[in-house]
């Protein structure tokens, strides 16, 4: 990799290989700033009969280079570098998470604490955790060693112990693994990598108790006290090992490695870096989701703290069954407004799991894949909330006045009332025929409080811009701001409960294209025109009860900005709830669906 | 261009077929290159480090863990008996001496003088990997086992459960959209691989896994029905290790639907037959489908004419089966394939084709919501 000067980065060449698609995008500076120009795809080649992941990374190039009437790749079938007038790039970038990711396993002593914290720093890292192994994980130990042999991980994440506490405990766990002989995924031809970032202590004890089998190595304490979390090294040795085993075993990864500019990312962990930066930078709190067909990914970054979570059987198409399973179908019909079949429906989730690559062709189906994304957006978000905490086993230093207050660690640090921004991307999202469509499902199902901006990753470059991040912030942030999000809106929405038809806030919106006052009834939400880039002045009368921010029945004023699709005013209350008789839910539903503008060309006769 | 990859799932009347048969770990391997094996024969073999069952001394004799070593009996790679003394402290004066007796049979691997715990491993437990299908062993992979070739009748069916197993095809309904009902599993279907017709009912499934058979392939099955004998709701397609009685196949799908003439045909011509079949499905990156393998006997062979395998390619004229409401499960032909996008009712835009469907009447399709029916 050479030394770039960032002054002198003019186009800039990004690849994201993932399990079917890779996708190459151009970055170019163009008046001074720099924009995403061109975009490419081709189908990923990791798998046989191709085995080399440079082929569709290279046909995805060829497809940008053939839009961009710019050469890119050279006789020598390698990137041109530096950029010239007409042909090369400046800077090459890639992420990965082709052949399913990076998978590990983690393990710690108290399951609620170092566990807990180790499984943040793999998932932090861009992982996905196949498991977590604790003392007081409730299974006997020859039931976890059977699980850790039947488990076949790409590495392992071991913590356990504050420095300088007992040792014991740690080295029993690490004498839980050493026999179980874990096998690496890939073949049995590389030695499973193992990281070590527990009790520094117990390090020279843990050499001990490994062979040669496992490669091990040993990072800083991810916990070195209980009030403290140090995730940073464990992350850094996860991706160092990511680079040295996993990709380097993948095929073609050996040739792409050295053809790019900063280390080769897993996806999710580069996304998590660019929600990273966005929010430090513009001191904000972030709320991103990624929903596939097989797992959802959520990121949170809350007063600087960076949370990820992977809902790994919540999905549209592979997990669609599960989402359907985990919540009921009483749940998901609550979201649709006209009758519908029970045991049909049951059949056409199956049909979808089996078939997962089908696309709804009418628009009944098309609602009700919405709604169950709605669930499966629901349900990872509640997994996200319990897993993104303060830090358990903490003292908490008190005084007179917390006397009576409930909190200890372990509270979520997902606030909904202090969320700035609420990112979309994922098939069901990004492809909604309507981008009302995307909005509405990102409100019902993570129902954000006060005042929301909602945006969608228009063509999934936030992979790209994470890894770009490292070399050049400058070109990442100034192209995430302008090309990467496309903004739908702002929503607007009270906390609180209260009756059906009585006021639930009144509104005053003064702006150079919106001017409008009025009243909001409980339960209701209205839908108000103002295009991207318009802005407007809100203020919120909230009646008794309800909360924009400023406390219960407190007035609040701000500044909103529009979208693609307008203003929301949200009077629905929180916790969003519908009418338990399915009748009246679809009365309910019925009225939302018209107020947000969901469905206009819908049949009257499904109404 | 008019061309697009919808890949489907195969039905043949004559394949070659060939089948790898691996060991998890490295072992033997007990056939050569020529062997001629049936399904039942073993392939090769190999043992697996016994279970692990660890045992914390330092706990159970209250010793500190560094004395823990001296304490114990058995030598490191030594085996001990149930009932056996373990370890044994060394008490006072030579009195008061506390013994643990093993509760499990193994070999002493490991003790820690850290945790006090001592890692005893149970017998190597035999892995053992059958031929599955007859055939002829056309390589071996040392160490690893054998590939399996034969000629055979192939069929991909969408979704199973259960696992490998064989027995005669025998044919429990008159035609390819009869339902599978009670009345029609009788008690001499044991052992055999039962071929339905369209939707089979709860009733069926139940009765065809109390008379013994080893399979049941039908064209559909009720999401409800087979929530109900598994006893749980599916919620990922990832299946074959099921262990409910038989292996079940669904060639079609879930709901009201039949299994296409084709495959029925094809299934009908081969009754007597002994067929393989494994109700394995994996719906994730490098989908695995369940299959029925029937291999072809020297005059089968002669007689049958291998088709025809041109792969995946959406082109005029093949027939298509519809995946996805409100057409799922019609079979037609491709009768048009527009390169424009074209926006569905649903409002989204995407590739389409047309489709001229049995009864005549011609529809609109996205392209990803038909698959080829391929032979």
């Amino acid at each position: 990799m050479t030394k770039i000067d960032p002054d002198k980065v003019k186009v800039i060449l990004a690849t994201d290989c993932g399990s079917t698609t890779t996708k190459a995008i151009l970055i170019q500076q163009v008046d001074g700033e720099y924009r995403q120009t061109h975009r490419g795809e081709a189908p990923t080649t990791v798998e046989k009969p191709f085995a080399d992941v440079t082929m569709g990374a290279i046909n995805s190039i060829t497809e940008v280079e053939e839009l961009a009437d710019r050469r890119l790749i050279g006789d020598d079938g390698r990137i041109i570098q530096p950029a010239t007038e007409n042909e090369g790039c400046d800077i090459f970038i890639s992420t990965s998470s082709a052949g399913g990711g990076l998978q590990m396993m983690v393990a710690g002593v108290v399951a609620q604490m170092t566990a807990a914290s180790a499984k943040r720093a793999a998932l932090g890292a861009g992982a996905i955790v196949m498991d977590v192994i604790a003392a007081n994980d409730k299974r006997r130990p020859h039931e976890q060693i059977q699980r850790i042999r039947e488990l076949r991980p790409d590495m392992i994440l071991v913590s356990g112990g504050t420095d300088g506490g007992n040792t014991t405990q740690v080295v029993q766990i690490a004498e839980l693994i050493a026999p179980a002989k874990p096998q690496p995924r890939f073949g049995s031809e590389f030695t499973l990598p193992l990281i070590f970032a527990g009790n520094k202590d117990a390090a020279p004890l843990i050499k001990d108790v490994f062979d040669e089998s496992i490669d091990l190595s040993i990072v800083e304490n991810l916990r070195p006290t209980l009030e403290q979390e140090n995730l940073g090294p464990a992350r850094d040795a996860i991706h160092d090992m990511f680079l040295e085993h996993v990709m380097a075993h993948a095929p073609g990864y050996d040739k792409l490695m050295t053809w790019t500019d900063a280390p080769i990312m897993p996806t999710p962990g580069a996304v998590g870096n660019i929600l990273q930066t966005i929010a430090q930078t513009q001191k904000i709190n972030v709320v991103g989701v990624d929903i596939g067909g097989a797992t959802t990914d959520v990121f949170s970054v809350f007063d600087e703290t960076f949370n990820r979570t992977v809902s790994a059987n919540l999905g549209m198409s592979y997990s669609i069954s599960n989402v359907c399973a985990e919540t009921g179908m009483a749940n998901i019909l609550r979201w649709v407004h006209f009758d519908m079949d029970e045991r049909e429906l049951r059949n056409r989730v199956k049909n979808k799991m089996i078939r997962p690559t089908t696309i709804p062709q009418s628009k009944e189906a098309l609602i009700f894949e919405q709604a169950v994304a709605r669930e499966a957006l629901r349900l990872a978000y509640i997994q996200h909330k319990e897993f993104a905490t303060t830090l358990k086993g903490v003292q908490q230093q008190r005084t007179v006045g917390d006397t009576f207050s409930q909190e200890i660690g372990g509270q979520t640090i997902v606030n909904n009332m202090k969320l700035n921004l609420l990112v979309a991307s994922g098939g069901v999202l990004s492809h909604a025929p309507r981008m009302h469509q995307t909005a509405a499902l990102l409100i019902d199902a993570f129902e954000p409080e006060g005042f929301t901006t909602l945006a969608k990753d228009s063509i999934f470059m936030m992979p790209h811009l994470g890894v770009l991040a490292q070399v050049h912030p400058k070109a990442s942030l100034e192209v995430f701001t302008r090309d990467c999000l496309i903004y739908l809106g702002t929503c607007v929405a009270a906390k609180g409960l209260g009756k059906h038809d009585k006021p639930c806030f009144s509104y005053e919106i003064t702006g150079e294209t919106l001017n409008e006052s009025g009243t909001i009834n409980f339960g209701d939400v209205k839908l108000l025109p103002l295009g991207p880039d318009e802005t407007a002045q809100v203020a919120i009368e909230p009646a008794k009860g309800f909360d924009f921010g400023a406390g219960p029945g407190k007035r609040v004023q701000r500044k909103v900005t529009g979208g693609t699709v307008g203003l929301f005013l949200d009077g629905r209350g929180r916790p969003l709830k519908l009418p338990e008789a399915r009748s009246e839910s679809q009365q309910t539903m019925n009225r939302w669906v018209t107020a947000m503008e969901l469905y206009p060309e819908m049949e009257a006769a499904l109404v | 261009m008019a061309k697009a990859y919808t890949p489907g799932l195969k039905v043949t009347n004559r394949i070659k077929h060939r089948v790898k048969r691996i060991l998890p770990i490295p072992g033997d391997v007990l056939a050569k290159v020529g062997d001629v094996v049936s399904a039942d024969d073993i392939v090769a073999e190999t043992f697996m480090p016994g279970d692990v069952e660890p045992i914390n001394l330092a706990n159970l004799l209250s010793l500190p863990p560094r004395d823990v070593a001296e304490c114990v009996l058995i030598k490191v790679g030594t085996k001990v008996k149930v009932g056996e003394p373990l370890a044994q402290t060394k008490g006072m004066f030579g009195m008061f001496k506390n013994t643990y007796n093993s509760k499990f049979a193994g070999t002493v691997e490991t003790i820690s003088p850290v945790t006090g715990q001592l890692i005893l491993r149970g017998e190597p437990l035999p892995v053992q990997v059958t031929a599955y299908i007859s055939g002829k062993v056309v390589e071996v992979i040392e160490n690893e086992g054998v590939v399996i070739e034969n000629e055979v009748s192939f069929i991909q069916g969408i979704f199973g459960i259960g696992g490998e197993t064989h027995g005669p095809i025998v044919i429990a309904c008159k035609s390819h959209d009869q339902e599978v009902t009670a009345d029609l599993i009788t008690s001499d279907m044991k052992g055999a691989v039962v071929i339905g017709g369209a939707r089979t009912t709860a009733d069926a499934i139940i009765k065809v896994r109390d008379v013994g058979a080893a399979a049941l392939v039908t064209g559909g099955i009720d999401d409800q029905d087979l929530k109900e004998f598994l006893g749980y709701d599916l919620g990922v397609a990832i299946t074959g290790s099921e262990k409910v009685g038989l292996t079940l196949i669904i060639t079609e799908g879930f709901g009201e639907i039949s299994m296409a003439v084709r495959t029925f045909d094809l299934l009908n011509t081969r009754k007597g037959d002994e067929a393989s079949v494994n109700g394995a499905t994996q719906i994730r990156a490098g989908v695995m489908r369940p299959e029925i393998i029937i291999p072809l006997t020297a005059e089968e062979i002669a007689h049958e004419v291998e088709q025809d395998h041109s792969e995946g390619l959406l082109e005029l004229g093949r027939p298509v089966r519809i995946i996805r409401d409100p057409y799922f499960g019609l079979i037609g032909e491709v009768a048009a394939l527009p390169t424009e996008p074209a926006v569905l009712d649903s409002g989204s835009k995407a590739r389409v084709l047309e489709v001229k469907l049995d009864s005549g009447e011609s529809v609109t399709i996205p392209r990803a919501n038909v698959e080829l029916i391929e032979g």
